[in-house]
């Protein structure tokens, strides 16, 4: 059975069909791609997913459970973490404490520990520290660990934002534009770090890009959006070579 | 009878209520800020108003004349010197201090100068009362010039917004004030103009408040300022019509609650009254629903 | 950066401390005036305050304007148990203990049932909704009129006569009189204690899993929604301390009056706005700027007294000259400037 199972979802705002008819199923382990061009609404697909938006129709099922119509909040609890387009860092806070929030919910004392500094305090905010470096060291940033996260450079605010989101332990990773902005040599490495997440952390991810390069370089397959509809899915170079995609990004 | 009576007066108080609101909604509509000193402005105008007219014995109309145009200027030099400064700073909070400290130093100048004993404020509203239904119902002159007075205003508000090229410039600045500085827009100016307007409508609300409640004292303009803001947030702060609406809503339901509830709960029923509206539409009456792009 | 939260911790105790040393030795050698004495108590009374609504503003994120409200529970709750218990606790110090607890909890059981309904709210409309609360707090407290007599209890919202007690009766809360004869169990040293105490909580709280949290949420709350923080939970949390801390302040403040009224001065929006302008010139998310400032902006207007009538005039002025000297980006741009000029030679030397 897949992990994900996306089927027929959809919504409207306002009288405008922003995305219709959406489907698609990505097994386990697995690197997908969703492209397409400007205003496609392939962000609204994530927000679907994550929660962010309800479908007005179809059904989202992850890893067995339907998270149709569930918050954000419950989507994240039951295995999907998400990174933005417009990158959303906690920006006064250190990188650290960046990650720190993302394990929020896997490592765990009262506010009462917290505030009577009891051993569980201690033992948990060590062990939290921990997992939190490891995670940091994975994208070179265990270096920036007390930086305040606005003082990054564009480029590692993206990787920090992948690091939190893989500290809420997901079984499905989405990224929107990770690429965005950065210049071919930190593009190069964010392949590999994407290539390493899922090998290493058994990750499977979704992943928007208007980078074809990187697109073609890692993705498996690849779903193609076009006014709100799939236009075309499958294998990465069968869609890639396909007339209508072609047209649809170059014009006629 | 008394019924119809106490809603007329709840309309003429509220009609005050829309016009002050008028002023906290225009400037928070476009520079974004809640400008605390406006109800003090009003007091000013109330005491420069009375000593032109009932001290010096001007005519009614240089009187309001010449409280209109302090009051213009007051709300303009504060702009610039205490506002303007902080319109880039870092917290918004730190401009809504600035005019906490503006409003107490207008009080404690009013202080000095008038000092603290409240004086009777003379109105200068000459006009004969209405009698309706064969005498039964009497209306007040300061009544009927009060609505009347706020249904223009709020009617030449409104066509100068759509119609001239500065009110254009005012909903552009209100909009995005980058966007309005890229196509052209003299952002500054215009929100200059806005504090102009707002204290110039801020005098004629104090003289009709203090022609009404002739009470005047450097404390004036405080609580009246508190529920003309609570008005606008009612209507749906940035909305003029909502100005108008959270006002005379406000003031009916003050009125009405001092009548037939509790004389002495009548501020606590108009602010339940806000919370459960609030509660109930989020953005006021007639504000717009606010999105946040993800 | 462990360290150097740790190290801001402990400064900000030991100035605490000091200045209460400080304080103490000039009480004993009678260096200070009765007129500063009787501010001792104030003094701590809006540190806590500031404490309280620093964490809401600094840390949650939100703006409230009714923490005069939360403050008047507090005193009126905690003022009440000790008035009707005057006679069967003895022990002063357990009875005000008992109150404080009363008190306290009260402030945060309103801050908790507020903040279910209005934290859905977003920023200006928050603070107005609070505004509103604070006031109807106090309208309600100046219609309230509470008695006891060998029937039980009586309540009215309309007059004392109206309470219909029987000869030797006693009225404990009469309208907009209030309670009168609240032993004065609070002083200097119980102030400071409570400072120090509110300031444990808060620093300790904003520097662990809860604070982490509750910061998230005021940072970025959509990414605190999508990995998995319950903002729900935690605005009520942040905010429910933040009410008790105000509802602390208001049980010491009641305890150093024979007589406590609602008045617009003290428990009006005036005082809550009164307790912003602490936290901002403090330094939003600074607790101990918000015990400096709340010290300073205090004692500035006795320590002009000699200026009788110019001395709010001035206090205005300063505070406006202070707010554009620290936050507009052209002073901090020339003061900037400034600090650079005068560190230059320092380097060639």
């Amino acid at each position: 059975m897949a992990l994900l199972s996306v089927k027929n979802i959809g919504i409207s705002f306002g009288g405008l069909r922003a995305v219709d008819k959406f489907s698609v199923e990505i097994e386990k382990n697995e690197l997908y791609g969703l492209i397409g061009p400007n205003g496609a609404g392939k962000t609204t697909v994530f927000n679907m997913l994550t929660g962010v938006y309800k479908p007005s129709d179809g059904s989202i099922v992850i890893d067995g459970v339907d998270i149709t119509g569930k918050s954000n909040i419950e989507v994240n609890q039951t295995g999907i973490a998400r990174t933005f387009q417009n990158i959303r860092l906690f920006k006064e806070q250190t990188v650290l404490d960046n990650v720190k929030i993302g394990l929020h919910n896997h490592y765990k004392y009262s506010t009462i520990d917290g505030v009577f500094r009891t051993p569980r305090y201690k033992r948990v905010e060590r062990e939290m520290d921990e997992r939190a470096m490891e995670l940091l060291k994975v994208f070179d940033l265990d270096g920036e660990a007390e930086v305040l996260s606005a003082n990054l450079p564009y480029g590692k605010q993206r990787k920090l934002e992948i690091a939190r989101a893989l500290a809420t332990e997901p079984k499905l990773l989405l990224l929107d534009e990770p690429a965005a902005g950065m210049n071919p040599k930190e593009t190069g490495e964010l392949m590999e770090t994407i290539r390493f997440l899922r090998d290493e952390f058994d990750m499977t991810i979704l992943l928007i890009e208007h980078d074809m390069k990187l697109v073609g370089g890692i993705c498996e397959r690849l779903t193609v959006l076009n006014f709100g509809e799939v236009l075309a899915a499958g294998e990465t170079s069968e869609v890639l070579n396909n007339p209508e995609v072609i047209k649809a990004y170059i014009g006629e | 009878m008394s019924f119809i009576m106490y809603l007329i007066n709840g309309i003429s108080l509220g009609s005050v209520y829309a016009i002050i609101a008028l002023g906290y909604t225009m400037v928070y509509g476009i520079a974004k800020m809640l400008n605390f000193a406006h109800g003090d402005v009003i007091m000013i105008g109330s005491y420069i108003s009375f000593v032109t007219f009932s001290q010096m014995g001007l005519g009614p109309v240089p009187a309001v004349v010449i409280s209109i145009v302090v009051c213009t200027a007051l709300g303009m030099i504060i702009e610039r010197v205490a506002y303007k400064p902080l319109r880039k700073a870092v917290s918004p909070l730190a401009v809504l201090i600035t005019a906490i400290g503006v409003s107490y130093l207008l009080q404690n100048v009013a202080l000095l100068v008038f000092g603290a004993n409240p004086v009777s404020y003379v109105s200068m509203i000459a006009v004969p009362p209405l009698k309706l239904a064969g005498g039964e119902l009497t209306i007040t002159g300061i009544t009927v010039i009060t609505i009347v007075l706020c249904l223009v205003i709020m009617g030449v508000l409104m066509v100068f917004i759509k119609k001239t090229k500065a009110g254009q410039a005012m909903l552009a600045v209100s909009e995005d004030k980058d966007a309005a500085q890229l196509m052209g827009v003299n952002v500054n100016g215009t929100i200059a103009l806005t504090f102009a307007i707002g204290s110039g409508l801020a005098a004629i609300a104090g003289i009709l408040l203090c022609s009404a409640y002739p009470t005047l004292t450097p404390y004036t303009g405080a609580m009246p300022g508190i529920k003309a803001f609570t008005a606008a947030v009612f209507g749906g702060i940035g909305s003029i019509p909502g100005a108008l609406v959270g006002g005379i809503l406000l003031g009916v339901i003050e009125i009405l609650g001092r009548a037939y509830i509790s004389s002495q709960l009548s501020d606590a029923i108009v602010f339940a009254v806000l919370i459960i509206v609030l509660l109930v539409k989020p953005t006021g009456i007639l504000g717009k629903p606010i999105f946040e792009k993800v | 950066m462990k360290s150097k939260k740790l190290k801001n911790k402990i400064t900000t105790f030991l100035i605490v401390i000091a200045a209460y040393v400080i304080v103490e030795i000039f009480l004993l050698t009678g260096n200070v005036s009765s007129l500063l004495q009787g501010l001792l108590v104030p003094l701590c009374t809006y540190s806590l305050c500031a404490v309280g609504l620093n964490l809401c503003v600094g840390y949650l994120g939100e703006l409230s304007l009714g923490h005069a409200g939360f403050m008047c529970i507090g005193a009126f709750t905690g003022a009440f148990f000790s008035v009707t218990t005057a006679d069967i606790i003895q022990n002063d110090g357990v009875r005000f203990l008992l109150a404080l607890i009363i008190g306290t909890g009260c402030a945060a059981l309103f801050g908790f049932l507020i903040a279910i309904p209005v934290l859905r709210l977003n920023g200006d409309y928050l603070a107005i909704v609070t505004l509103a609360f604070g006031e109807i707090i106090k309208n309600v407290i100046n219609v309230l009129y509470v008695g006891k007599d060998s029937n039980g209890w009586h309540v009215s919202i309309n007059s004392q006569a109206e309470l219909g007690l029987e000869p030797g009766g006693v009225t404990y809360i009469n309208g907009a009189q209030g309670i009168t004869g609240t032993p004065h169990s609070s002083n200097f040293t119980i102030g400071v204690i409570l400072v120090l105490v509110a300031l444990f909580v808060v620093y300790n709280l904003t520097d662990s899993r809860t604070g982490r949290a509750i910061m998230s949420i005021r940072d970025n709350q959509i990414a605190a929604e999508s990995v998995g923080i319950n903002v729900k939970k935690y605005k009520l949390l942040g905010f429910t301390v933040s009410t008790a801390i105000a509802g602390a302040a208001g049980v010491l403040y009641a305890h150093n009056l024979s007589t406590l009224t609602a008045l617009p001065k003290n428990f009006g929006y005036n005082m809550s706005i009164m307790i912003l302008v602490f936290v901002v010139l403090g330094g939003i998310g600074s607790f101990r700027g918000s015990v400096v400032a709340a010290c300073i902006l205090t004692l500035l207007p006795e320590l002009l007294r000699g200026l009788s009538d110019y001395r709010m005039l001035i206090y205005a002025i300063v505070l406006i000259a202070m707010m554009l000297f620290n936050w507009a980006p052209d002073a901090i741009f020339f003061r900037e400037q400034i600090m650079a000029r005068i560190k230059k030679p320092k380097r060639e030397v």
